[in-house]
């Protein structure tokens, strides 16, 4: 019986442990899934599409400080790296390049295994479809805004290992036909994204339209106004866009804001929860609760693994969370273009008609009757964050108009009459070269996180990075109004933006010009990532950035004017008056300075209107054309 | 001594020819040359007006040299010698360079053997002829005239000239190169043939008893600028 019992325990082992010889090594893998395990899990569609969203190129993030510290829009506090941006004289012809065929592969293998798969739900399906087609649109969005028209590969290639790459070879589209792809696009998968407010870092009907009128507004002005520069074009239309397309694609950029405006994709609004308007600006790109005006985002979560550092490298140094910050400083020529609420355009009052100072008792009062964007853009001397107010000054003046000042921040010195040293420059600086001080008299105020620990290095910050908002929906469709010949429709949405920020004369038809608008984007948008992108297809670029070194008169002419260049940082100094006795002790002065790192000057060439496509590129398939007016 | 006959000398023998072996000569052929029409040289602006040398035959696209003309309208570089095509994009410098019929820039073919001399004859929009340049009272003071040189469909109207000092001998627009500057807009010029512009000296940190100065032209539609050559003045 035993041993009748082991031949049955023997043999019945025999008969399980042997499969057939064929199936001997097939054994699935346990750290791998395969494209039906992965593609069947609405969870593990969604972690995919997280990935690319993750990969996602943008300008002037909060990732990266240096992006936004460009174009005289601000001084880079740093001794080294990014303080090339005020020492070089042109941009290299590469600059603001991407090239990233390897997302734009996976997204196609993406969508075509997303096809083939069984198990999803159909309205699953159709939002992932969606997703990804957004995502692909947005990377060809962000491709056709740097380098014109590229290969628009929609299907996963393959390779077909007989030595012959040319079938892989694709010629660049039109740059049109970039701009009527992203456009069709959107139009395509709005019906199946969600109509929700609050569907931010994910795409929704609202992100579509959004994106659909930015690219439909690029289209047009890139048509309207390539006649300024003929010779940035190619024969075939890799780069420029022809005349008689601009209303077409105006329409399309108006009606798209217009579906947005009408609440047909949630109800968007401008973020107006404070009475104070310049603190309102600033929370618009703080508050994470409910924002009614954020439209698409990237998100970042505590202790999650996604957080960014923007705060703890451009919070002000006093009193900072970490033993850095400061990075950017805004300068004095953005500073001086925020208009007076009588919504004309004036310099800061720095000196009186006979060139004598200005006194004020009260370090913010020059800035006083302002664009309240100006307070929430940009931290002016004598503010206050996280409830410490920054302490920026340059030293003290005496009656003779000589300055004693120190080279460190809070360093202290003996003034003329007094035995006991004191503190003759601020702790914020501002000190010629030392980093982290605000060396043009300014910090910047937006993304900047209020929330105790957003500026120590172990916890960050979970501000989002937005990149589509309703004000730039409403500014949009002011200049696509505008372009059409409906000047009225135009000044009604700029005035909403403008209302917001305390602008309450209303402009009237007739003051609506490209000018305005040019300026209103810049007012609004300062630092996220417009101001390269708007002046490349307005065309005014190598206008703007002309390479000429500019000196005081030419800082304080024209200021809001489109044409005005602004190739070089200034700062604006807040001294203390030390005259005791005379009626001024006590006061502020301001002094305009520019700085001796400001050596470089910015210039625009014709040839970086599109960034250069490199030889390797090109090697590897000649039907790539070069971009015009590079060498 | 075995030892030394065994192993030493013929590792030492090996190291000395694989030296030899791995490495080649750097190039040392040189081609230079300048800018000229009708023997006079055409200044621009430092680091701005490109040239190219392609050679073929690689499998690689793009150029081997891709660099740019001095600011007196002078170039030099070292080259392997072979044969090279030379060129210059479009769009690039205040001159008409040959065209092929169908818009791309025509080449010149180049035979490297040693050194060689190039000029480029090229057509220059505008020349400026007749350059004076005096400093008195602190201020400098050019005097000049500008001769157009290509007419008809493919000429350019004049956008604006200046006059820009330097304390070092680089002159032009950017930041580092021009201290000050003083501009005429285009429909300033009454006599082209005959403009005079000053510009102010400031003050100089520190202080240097001469300075450099030059005029510029820039054309509308073209965007690199036509010089004087660089006058240094003493004050």
């Amino acid at each position: 019986m035993k041993k009748l019992l082991s031949i049955i325990l023997l043999a019945s082992m025999v008969a399980g442990g042997c499969k057939p010889e064929s199936e001997f090594l097939t054994v699935d893998p346990t750290a791998i899934l395969n494209n039906e395990q992965a593609f069947n899990d609405p969870a593990l569609v969604l972690s995919m599409l997280a990935n690319f969203y993750n990969r996602q190129t943008d300008f002037s993030t909060v990732k990266n400080w240096e992006s936004m510290a460009d174009f005289s829009e601000s001084f880079p506090s740093q001794n080294g790296g990014p303080k090339s941006i005020i020492e070089r004289n042109q941009w290299d012809f590469g600059f603001w390049s991407t090239w990233d065929y390897t997302l734009i592969r996976e997204l196609n293998l993406f969508l075509q295994r997303l096809e083939a798969a069984t198990k999803l739900k159909d309205d699953e399906k159709k939002r992932f479809r969606a997703e990804g087609r957004f995502l692909r649109a947005y990377y060809y969005f962000e491709m056709v805004k740097r380098m014109g028209g590229v290969p628009l590969i929609l299907e996963p290639m393959v390779w077909d290992y007989k030595g012959d790459p040319t079938y892989l070879r694709h010629a660049r589209a039109t740059e049109s036909a970039m701009y009527d792809f992203v456009i069709a696009e959107m139009q395509a998968i709005r019906p199946d994204l969600p109509a929700d407010v609050n569907v931010k870092s994910r795409a929704s009907r609202g992100a579509a339209l959004a994106m659909e009128c930015r690219a439909a507004l690029y289209a047009g002005s890139i048509a309207k106004y390539g006649n300024v520069t003929p010779s940035v074009s190619l024969p075939n239309g890799e780069v420029g866009i022809p005349a008689n397309k601009a209303n077409d694609y105006y329409t399309k950029a108006l009606t798209a804001a217009e579906l947005i405006i009408s609440g047909s994709a949630g109800t968007y609004a401008l973020y107006q929860r404070n009475a104070d308007l310049s603190e309102n600006f600033a929370a618009l790109f703080y508050d994470k609760v409910g924002n009614p005006e954020s439209i698409f985002i990237e998100d970042f979560k505590l202790k999650s693994g996604k957080v960014h550092g923007f705060t703890q490298v451009n919070q002000p140094r006093f009193g900072a969370e970490e033993e850095e910050g400061g990075r950017i400083n805004p300068s004095l020529n953005l500073v001086q273009s925020f208009e007076k609420l009588d919504n004309t355009f004036e310099p800061l009052p720095v000196k009186d008609g006979a060139g004598n100072p200005i006194y004020y008792d009260n370090q913010t009062d020059i800035f006083a009757g302002r664009d309240a964007r100006l307070g929430g853009t940009v931290m002016l001397p004598g503010t206050f964050f996280k409830r410490r107010q920054v302490d920026i000054w340059a030293g003290y003046v005496l009656a003779d108009g000589s300055v004693v000042t120190g080279d460190d921040r809070g360093s202290q010195k003996t003034l003329p009459g007094q035995t006991q040293p004191v503190q003759v420059v601020g702790y914020d600086g501002p000190i010629h070269g030392k980093e982290h001080t605000a060396q043009s008299g300014f910090y910047l105020r937006k993304y900047l996180d209020p929330v105790s620990g957003s500026g120590s290095r172990g916890t960050g910050s979970e501000i989002p990075f937005i990149r589509y908002r309703y004000a730039e929906v409403l500014l949009n469709a002011a200049e696509a109004a505008f372009e059409l010949n409906q000047p009225g429709v135009a000044a009604g949405y700029m005035n909403q933006v403008r209302a917001r920020a305390g602008l309450t004369t209303a402009l009237g038809a007739g003051d609506i010009n490209l000018g305005r608008i040019m300026h209103e984007r810049r007012a609004e948008l300062s630092f996220e990532g417009h101001i390269v992108f708007d002046q490349k297809r307005w065309r005014n670029a190598h206008v703007v950035w002309d390479g000429v070194s500019m000196n005081e008169a030419d800082l304080l002419s024209n200021i809001g004017s489109p044409n005005k260049h602004n190739t070089q940082p200034f700062s604006l100094w807040p001294y203390k008056v030390h005259n005791p006795g005379s009626p001024t002790h006590g006061k502020w002065i301001y002094r305009i300075i520019k700085s001796p790192l400001v050596t470089g000057t910015n210039r625009f060439r014709l040839g970086n209107y599109y960034s250069f496509i490199n030889n390797d590129i090109r090697s590897n398939n000649p039907k790539i054309v070069p971009n015009p007016n590079q060498d | 001594m075995k030892k030394l006959c065994s192993y030493i000398l013929p590792l030492v023998a090996l190291l000395g020819a694989s030296c030899k072996k791995d490495n080649f000569d750097p190039p040392q052929a040189r081609l230079h040359g300048r800018l000229v029409y009708q023997g006079e040289g055409i200044p621009g602006e430092f680091n701005q007006v490109p040239f190219q040398l392609y050679q073929f035959g690689f499998g690689k696209v793009g150029p081997v040299s891709n660099t740019t003309f001095t600011q007196e309208g002078s170039f030099s570089v070292l080259l392997f010698e072979g044969e090279y095509k030379l060129t210059i994009p479009n769009g690039q410098g205040p001159f008409l360079w040959k065209k092929q019929p169908n818009g791309q820039p025509d080449s010149i073919t180049v035979q490297m053997k040693g050194d060689q001399q190039l000029d480029l004859e090229v057509t220059p929009f505008y020349m400026i002829r007749n350059v004076q340049m005096a400093a008195a009272a602190n201020k400098v003071t050019a005097t000049f005239g500008l001769e157009k040189i290509v007419t008809g469909a493919d000429g350019k109207n004049v956008e604006r000239v200046n006059l820009y000092i330097n304390k070092t001998a680089f002159v032009s627009a950017g930041g580092d190169y021009s201290i000050a500057s003083s501009q005429r807009g285009g429909g300033a010029i009454t006599d082209p043939a005959n403009i005079s512009m000053e510009v102010t000296v400031p003050a100089l940190v520190p202080a240097q008893s001469y300075i450099y100065a030059r005029v510029g032209l820039k054309l509308q539609g073209v965007e690199d600028m036509i010089f004087s050559p660089v006058t240094r003045i003493n004050l």
